[in-house]
């Protein structure tokens, strides 16, 4: 109980502040909203009125944390899931184009390390540009990539599929490039000694080393899936997701849903990253890993 | 080595040739298949070539900006050929000479949005992000209560789609510049923070014994031991930033901007089907983006000289 309390507290410390934080900034920021208000009924206020008002407002700057909470808990679970007010109708489809996007990178991205271990040439020649190509803003063009292939007739999930690949799967090439190539010398020689083939060495030894470097660029992968699919329901007006929850929310001034979808947002990603992990855990303690 | 430059002197020759030819003598869409036959030829030679060269291990230039080098030729080449050969239609993809067209003709244009977007909102928001996060690592680390309720906050962070933040930072400091660069901060915060924080814990027991010994005080730790120590990652937060700043750049443009900026661009040549300028402002976008990523690089090349993994690349 003290370990977990040592552990917890600072955090819930933290949490707290910024909470407290946010609601000052409610006041503050909504301070002119609520001054025009009282001017239009010709009321005076004391402090605490002020705050009410300033934490009821239909569209504020700055919504108060209760606020964008009622919100969340309403869109999620008082309605009906398949109604497009509902924000779990809208991180469904978010997060499947996600996970589609997730596992075509993550084939496109071992199929590349694999090729790049193997080729001599593809490591001179590949490789250079794959590593440059993460300096690049690739999230430029999600927009284009959502109209061309509207063009020939894909809409829905696989534009937003194939942004989320293109962005998730250079982290996992250079990650398996690095983990395929982490056995030292002496277990290979080892290998040698076995007279074992070039495919018994990749088996046997080069693929079990790069798991754990796999799982952590994994991790990073699936967050940034998630920003290619958000990224790519903005251009197109698209009718569903958080991406355009997020647009028609700024749009019509709803910062209340902005907020919540927001949230939405960063839940997916937490459950998702989490998700990974637990499937490391797993598959790294059936491969005899200590806890 | 010989054999490779034979090679790729004979790819190159033949591929000047087919595009010469591509230019002047033959229609888009009705290529004969003697020409395929000829870009086949000059693709396998390519290879062969790139093939015998990446074997070479000195001078080392040869493997590190050679072979990648031409590489990327040979992409270019194979682009510009099969859009043309096969006259796929400029909305789906246009080839590298349309987008350099578009790229000269439209410069002023080109250098304007990439004046806002860059000069403006990307470095404002990458100074002020990564400055703040380091000052607040710094003083953090002083307090474990605080690093231990922050550090997994920091990591939670990491997992959630920042960008998302532009329509809210658009109501806040408006359409112009200020919007952008405050996106940028957010996102750039973060990862300052932790690599920072994980930067100043790095040095070694023994060393903080040393400094110890000779009565260091926290300032004198601070400045001679823990910070030069703190540099890695200190630049790999910066060079991590250098990306993230542009996207969040480019991307909060979607959500309004005045009618200049890359972002901007992007979405309204999108919409107006004007597909080659949107590949010339990415070009532009890859562009910026590189040379920040490699002068951040350089500089770190300078400040952090003495880090193992640049002594092995000189002996």
């Amino acid at each position: 109980m003290r370990l977990s309390n040592s552990r917890w507290l600072p955090v819930m410390v933290v949490l707290a502040a910024i909470i407290l934080i946010w609601y000052v900034g409610a006041v503050w920021l909504n301070a002119g909203l609520v001054e025009q208000r009282l001017e239009q009924t010709g009321k005076e206020a004391t402090a605490a009125e002020f705050a009410h008002i300033a934490f009821s407002l239909d569209r504020p700057v700055l919504p108060a944390p209760h606020q964008v909470a009622r919100e969340f808990y309403e869109s999620v679970f008082t309605r009906d899931i398949t109604s497009p007010r509902s924000l779990v109708y809208h991180a469904e489809i978010t997060g499947s184009a996600t996970l589609v996007g997730f596992a075509l990178g993550t084939l496109l991205g071992i199929l590349l390390a694999v090729g790049i271990v193997s080729w001599r040439t593809l490591d001179r020649s590949l490789l250079p540009w794959i590593i440059a190509s993460q300096t690049i803003p690739i999230l430029a063009i999600a927009p284009m990539i959502i109209v061309v292939l509207g063009n020939i007739g894909l809409t829905g999930l696989m534009p937003k599929a194939v942004i989320s690949m293109y962005l998730c799967f250079f982290p996992i090439t250079i990650g398996m490039v690095k983990g395929l190539r982490s056995p030292d010398p002496l277990q290979l020689d080892l290998m040698r000694t076995y007279s074992a083939t070039r495919g018994q060495v990749f088996r046997k030894l080069r693929w079990p080393a790069s798991v754990a470097f796999l799982f952590t660029s994994l991790k990073v992968a699936i967050a940034i899936s998630l920003v290619g699919a958000i990224v790519g329901e903005l251009p197109t007006g698209a009718q569903g997701g958080l991406g355009a929850r997020l647009l028609s929310g700024s749009y019509y001034g709803q910062t209340v849903q902005i907020w919540a979808a927001l949230f939405m947002a960063a839940l997916l990603g937490m459950v998702l990253v989490a998700l990974v992990g637990v499937v490391e855990r797993l598959t790294l303690r059936r491969m005899g890993a200590k806890p | 080595m010989k054999g490779g430059v034979l090679a790729v002197a004979a790819a190159l020759a033949g591929a000047a040739g087919s595009l010469v030819l591509l230019a002047d003598a033959l229609t888009p869409g009705s290529v004969p298949l003697a020409f395929w036959a000829l870009v086949l030829g000059v693709t396998a030679l390519s290879w062969i070539g790139l093939e015998r060269l990446a074997g070479v291990d000195r001078p080392r230039w040869i493997g590190g900006l050679v072979v990648p080098g031409l590489f990327g030729l040979l992409l270019l080449y194979l682009w510009q050929v099969l859009t043309v050969g096969f006259d796929v239609p400029a909305v789906l993809l246009p080839s590298p000479a349309r987008i350099g067209h578009q790229l000269a003709a439209n410069a002023g244009l080109l250098w304007q949005d990439f004046r806002q977007t860059f000069l403006k909102s990307v470095l404002a928001g990458f100074t002020l992000g990564s400055g703040l996060g380091f000052l607040v690592a710094v003083l953090v680390d002083r307090s474990p209560f605080l690093q231990r309720g922050l550090l997994p906050l920091g990591a939670l962070v990491s997992a959630i789609p920042i960008v998302g933040i532009a329509p809210i930072m658009v109501m806040w400091f408006g359409f112009d510049w200020q919007s952008k660069a405050a996106v940028i901060v957010v996102m750039t915060f973060f990862p300052m923070l932790v690599n920072t924080l994980a930067g100043l814990g790095s040095a070694s027991e023994i060393e903080r014994d040393l400094m110890h010994s000779y009565a260091a005080g926290y300032g004198q730790t601070l400045l001679k031991l823990r910070l030069p120590s703190a540099l890695p990652f200190i630049f790999n937060a910066l060079k991590i930033n250098s990306t993230l700043a542009l996207i969040g750049g480019i991307v909060a443009e979607f959500f309004g901007t005045p009618v200049v900026g890359m972002g901007f661009r992007i979405s309204v040549e999108i919409g107006r089907m004007n597909v080659d300028v949107v590949w010339a402002t990415i070009a532009v976008a890859a562009l910026a983006g590189s040379i920040f990523y490699g002068i951040l690089a350089l500089v770190e090349r300078g400040f952090t000289f003495w880090h193992p993994s640049y002594r092995q690349e000189q002996s």
